[in-house]
């Protein structure tokens, strides 16, 4: 895509009330989504809300839905996402919005603590170091699931996220399922009953649009499997409250 | 949001999984009514029969079987994603079903015909 005025509608307003407005930009070849946003807020629009931090891919908080899928839109090239210079940009699905294109994730986070997404340590700086090896299959296990950030791009995809609102989501049992295979960790029983329960991972349908669209390449779906498999075999062995 | 978040291979391998189970689902009581009129109404039963051997009631039923080799192969897929180690060619396993499924509705379509 050489230079050329793109056509972006941008939402404006909360969930209950809003509409999209248009906005004319001129498009560069190197332009981000995220570029296009920021310029409509400090030329066309000042009162835009928007959310971003690093625009690197590092932090994920520039997440929203582009062209009806969602993104970072500091990741997302306008020449790719956008080849015919059309762009509509939309708040993350499933989430409340706060203002035009951002919103609420205190949901997203509770879930991750609902699902005993933390941590919990067996030991202290008093005891020697735990030796995990780098090639042990529950290592392998949790380091491919491990560097989620919580961008909230697998929630705001997953389809039973949006039917079924207490289901904990894709971030969330990835997060359970990589401490599943922490050895160190001490609240096993604990986290398998917090992700056995109706909203937990028996609730995916395996549609797989998570793992289609993690920017991070993870594969949310296979996480959920396991905890599947484990929490199957948890029932069998009486280990479930 | 519009539907292109679903546009995928797997999406599609889940709307054939579920639209063919509620259609199987609709297709179960009329089954059981023909099979209780094998039971008790001889008569109708054999009117049901000769009007079964139609060429569009046949190609029909080469649907259902379509239909039931889809659902069947589809829940086998999800069985081998839940309960075998993780594999990456989910895009093979969805072909693999879909042509299975073809296969056995043209098998049968030509042992009728």
């Amino acid at each position: 895509m050489s230079d050329q005025m793109l056509t972006v509608l941008v939402w404006r307003g909360t969930a209950d009330k809003g509409r999209y407005i248009e906005y004319k930009v001129r498009g560069l070849e190197n332009h981000t989504v995220l570029d296009v946003v920021t310029y409509i807020q400090r030329y066309l629009e000042p009162t835009l809300s928007y959310r971003f931090s690093c625009r690197v891919g590092m932090c994920g908080s520039c997440a929203m839905t582009v062209n009806g899928k969602p993104r970072w839109t500091c990741r997302s090239s306008v020449s790719k996402v956008a080849p015919g210079g059309k762009l509509k940009i939309a708040p993350l699905r499933s989430m409340k919005i706060i203002k035009d294109l951002s919103v609420e994730m205190s949901e997203f986070f509770d879930k991750l603590a609902r699902a005993e997404g933390r941590f919990h340590p067996t030991s202290n700086r008093q005891n020697d170091f735990n030796h995990v090896k780098p090639d042990s299959v529950k290592r392998r296990l949790a380091s491919d699931g491990i560097e989620c950030i919580g961008c909230g791009i697998c929630y705001a995809s997953c389809d039973l996220v949006a039917w079924k609102s207490n289901y904990l989501g894709p971030a969330a049992l990835n997060r359970a399922w990589t401490l599943v295979n922490d050895v160190r960790d001490g609240a096993h029983r604990k986290r398998l009953n917090a992700v056995a329960g109706d909203a937990g991972c028996h609730a995916c349908h395996s549609q797989q649009g998570c793992v289609e669209s993690c920017p991070k390449n993870l594969n949310p779906t296979a996480s959920i499997a396991g905890l599947k498999r484990v929490t199957a075999i948890a029932v069998l062995k009486g280990e479930l409250d | 949001m519009s539907a292109r978040h679903r546009n995928y291979t797997n999406y599609l391998a889940f709307l054939v999984h579920r639209i063919s189970g509620i259609l199987l689902a609709l297709f179960l009581p009329v089954h059981f009514h023909v099979l209780q009129l094998a039971l008790h109404d001889a008569r109708a039963f054999d009117s049901f029969a000769a009007w079964a051997e139609r060429p569009m009631v046949k190609f029909a039923e080469g649907i259902l079987i379509v239909l039931l080799a889809g659902h069947l192969t589809g829940g086998l897929r999800l069985l081998a994603i839940e309960f075998l180690p993780w594999h990456n060619w989910q895009k093979s396993i969805v072909a693999i079903t879909f042509g299975c499924s073809f296969a056995m509705g043209l098998v049968y379509l030509l042992n009728v015909s």
